[in-house]
């Protein structure tokens, strides 16, 4: 049973890298935007992730729950030494999430609107960075649950160039993400052109963003590069990942918008489970050497059966009905404004 | 400022601010279907834009509910990591469950705000129905947890240690079900006289008063049912935490002695030092026969523990008062509702009636916040009762007081801007109604 709340947790963190990294994304995009694409931008935006942003974020929450229950340790050792990066990417949370909505449902379109974009593209921007810092810093090696000062215990377990090159490469692929998922919503050409170019452009920056990481990995002496080369399923993993952006590239303008998303989510999916199958079963690389792996900081028993259960249970209930959200608000079906 | 004050200041104001948003967010819904059934059910226009109006507001309550809670499940571990280290896998199971809830509230929502005209009439409102439904019962599950806190079950701690975790047992812990009733309840009497008493206020400034008597009729209706039931569940409550947390009952009532035939004391000012309550009104044996049925009964007081572990009396004690009180009031101006409804309809249009209603919009919500004061603060030292102190859970990180004073003030924005955006919703409503967009935006 513990495999397959391990199996719900690796999904879960997938989805809301994917679903709530397109979310930041858009936010990300609209702050790159000129101010003349921006409120047809926007308009698409809502209209594609407004029925289902709620949703998205869910995944988040899942993931936590998995890990405080099922994982303790791991919870709790990532809560204490990155306490402020957690806090930051929460106020990250409250505001991206509040101003989204907020914004669209102040009555009035007067100045008040000014502070909502403010708020929800810069806190579109520092959620996925402090996330992906997050990730970064839990398998860096950084975190010293015997560190004695302040900066050692709380501050550089996060603050090294390799969690933060994490943070820029996530910031990175939720734009990637948000421009490819616009480009088949994009109706007007001047909009779709728009997007089209911010998402080669966007694919550049994960491209160097992703070699940023391994340049980080390399100056912070995380194990990173030599492991992910010499294991073949890594390599075949990430080679695939490589082709899928070539064929999205060519694809961008004119193929099957479906098809484009997919290769999309295909090619965050592939990264991800590289570094997924390169760690596993890791969660938390300790300074010492020793991990805080699924294995050995797992809850046991009960409390892992019921888990893996209540998921279970509850997929059932989730997974059909997100389909049909998602199915029902593909564009197409115009979506009445203002609802 | 200490960090365990800090620590608990925080969680205070996140929960503080949570519950409001959550209880709205799981009772709204109920209304909005209600309108929706009689916009459906009648054809009447007005409920149709009555509908959508509240829809909006559900919106924004969701929203703000929903990050709050995604910040308490985050700040479990930012600041009680100890507690979160041994009470995750053993109170976990309504957490795990809770999440389903929340995602099919989400994805209800989606169904809802944005399927006007898209779907069947008669689907369309039963995503609505599924809004009120999956929160309620996420209402439900997370106070299962806190259930716990107060009733720890489901495991064996011997030596320090956790062992043999049984998270259905739990979850079904002896705390979760009067707590659970009390709970659902005060959420929609809370939502209920709020809303009502937003449209009462409409009413009065005479601006479609057709509109808002209807939106005033549903709200008050579940509110007032509620708040009639609330003391039935109070009773409850009350029988409960005499066997099972003494300490906290004798906290609420300030009784400091045990002693049999007690008296009730109700209002006056606790003197923790000298062990006695001045200015308050005693009712002999009353709180002997409202913890055990039976006037003559023993109620345990404050000296059958230990002083280290007894909860702030003062604080426990006032926010009972204030609890209590505002029910009753709240009691009596449901049974005016009743009455006002079987035999005095022309009451429901007299001025003096609308103020009542008007003056009652917070109420609910003071005394919801005074009643989770009672529960939490009246659980301290505990964090698990009787198995962890508070102080042995807080997170090691120091400067936790610059961390309360950001959340603060995100707070208190926050709760400004709903504020203002629910007011700019309000004035906004008669401009809708000029419009009539019913009659383009439905097809």
């Amino acid at each position: 049973m513990l495999y397959v709340v391990i199996i719900f947790l690796g999904l879960s963190l997938l989805m809301y890298v994917i679903l709530g990294g397109a979310d930041f994304g858009a936010g990300i995009l609209e702050m790159f935007t000129p101010a003349s694409m921006r409120d047809q931008l926007r308009d698409t935006t809502y209209k594609t992730i407004g029925p289902i942003w709620e949703a998205n974020h869910m995944w988040l929450i899942i993931a936590i729950v998995i890990l405080f229950v099922g994982f303790p340790p791991i919870y709790t050792t990532l809560s204490v030494h990155l306490h402020i990066p957690l806090a930051l990417m929460l106020i990250g949370i409250i505001g991206r999430g509040t101003a989204f909505v907020f914004r669209h449902y102040d009555a009035y379109k007067d100045d008040m609107q000014k502070v909502y974009n403010f708020v929800f593209t810069y806190s579109s921007f520092i959620t996925p960075f402090f996330l992906g810092l997050i990730f970064g810093a839990a398998v860096g090696g950084q975190i010293d649950p015997e560190a004695k000062s302040f900066y050692e215990a709380y501050i550089h377990p996060w603050f090294n160039l390799f969690s933060i090159s994490v943070g820029i490469f996530t910031i990175a692929i939720c734009g990637f993400l948000a421009s490819v998922f616009l480009v088949g919503e994009a109706k007007r050409p001047e909009v779709k052109s728009f997007v089209i170019k911010k998402a080669k452009l966007f694919i550049v920056f994960v491209v160097l963003a992703g070699g940023f990481v391994f340049g980080a990995s390399i100056i912070d002496e995380v194990p990173l590069v030599g492991l992910l080369f010499t294991e073949w399923i890594t390599i075949g993993i990430l080679v695939l990942a490589t082709l899928a952006i070539a064929l999205l590239w060519l694809n961008l303008k004119n193929g099957n918008k479906i098809l484009v998303r997919l290769l999309s989510g295909f090619v965050v999916a592939a990264i991800l489970s590289a570094f997924g199958y390169h760690y596993f079963p890791d969660l938390i690389i300790l300074k010492s050497g020793e991990n805080l792996s699924v294995f050995n900081s797992s809850a046991t028993g009960k409390s892992i059966t019921t888990l893996a259960w209540a998921l279970m249970i509850g997929s059932v209930f989730i997974l059909p009905s997100l389909f049909y959200l998602l199915y029902s608000f593909q564009s197409g079906n115009e979506v009445e404004k203002n609802a | 400022m200490e960090d365990l004050l800090a620590a608990r200041s925080q969680m205070a104001l996140s929960m503080a601010f949570h519950i409001i948003f959550a209880c709205i967010g799981m009772v709204m819904p109920f209304f909005m279907a209600t309108s929706h059934y009689k916009y459906l059910k009648t054809n009447n226009p007005l409920y149709l834009d009555l509908t959508k109006a509240w829809s909006k507001g559900v919106a924004i309550f969701f929203v703000t509910g929903a990050v709050s809670g995604t910040m308490l499940s985050f700040e479990l571990g930012l600041l009680w990591p100890e507690f979160m280290l041994h009470a995750g896998p053993i109170f976990g199971m309504p957490f795990s469950l809770e999440g389903t809830a929340f995602f099919i509230e989400a994805i209800a929502l989606g169904f809802f705000l944005y399927g006007w005209g898209k779907f069947k009439p008669w689907f369309h409102w039963f995503t609505g129905v599924v809004i009120g439904v999956s929160g309620l019962a996420s209402g439900i599950l997370v106070v299962a947890a806190n259930g716990w806190m107060n009733s720890p079950s489901g495991f064996d701690y011997v030596d320090g240690k956790f062992l043999n975790i049984d998270p259905i047992a739990a979850m079904f812990n002896d705390a979760w079900f009067t707590q659970a009733l009390h709970m659902s309840l005060a959420a929609f009497v809370s939502t209920g006289f709020a809303v009502a008493g937003i449209h009462a206020y409409m009413m009065l400034k005479g601006q479609n008063i057709e509109f808002h008597r209807k939106a005033f009729t549903i709200a008050i209706f579940f509110g007032a049912v509620a708040a009639l039931l609330q003391p039935i569940s109070g009773d409850i409550s009350a029988k409960d935490i005499a066997v099972r947390q003494p300490a906290k009952l004798a906290a609420m009532e300030a009784h400091f002695e045990t002693s049999k035939a007690a008296p009730l004391i109700i209002g006056g000012i606790p003197d923790v030092e000298a062990k006695e309550v001045n200015y308050a009104i005693k009712i002999p044996g009353a709180l002997s026969f409202l913890a055990h049925g039976d006037f003559e009964a023993e109620v345990i007081g404050l000296d059958q523990f230990p002083e280290e572990h007894h909860p702030p009396v003062a604080i426990v004690h006032y926010a009972f008062q204030i609890m209590v009180g505002l029910g009753m009031v709240l009691v009596s101006l449901s049974l005016l509702y009743f009455i006002s409804l079987w035999k005095k309809k022309n009451w429901q249009v007299k001025r003096w009636f609308l103020w009542l209603f008007v003056i009652a919009t917070p109420l609910g919500f003071i005394a919801l916040e005074a009643g989770w004061t009672v529960t939490e603060v009246g659980r301290q030292p505990w964090i698990i009762y009787e198995i962890m102190l508070t102080k042995d859970a807080v997170t090691p990180i120091p400067g936790i007081q610059y961390s309360f004073f950001i959340f603060t003030a995100i707070y208190v924005s926050l709760a400004a801007i709903v504020s203002f955006l629910l007011y700019r919703q309000i004035k906004a409503v008669p401009e809708s109604l000029k419009n009539n967009t019913h009659t383009s935006s439905e097809s």
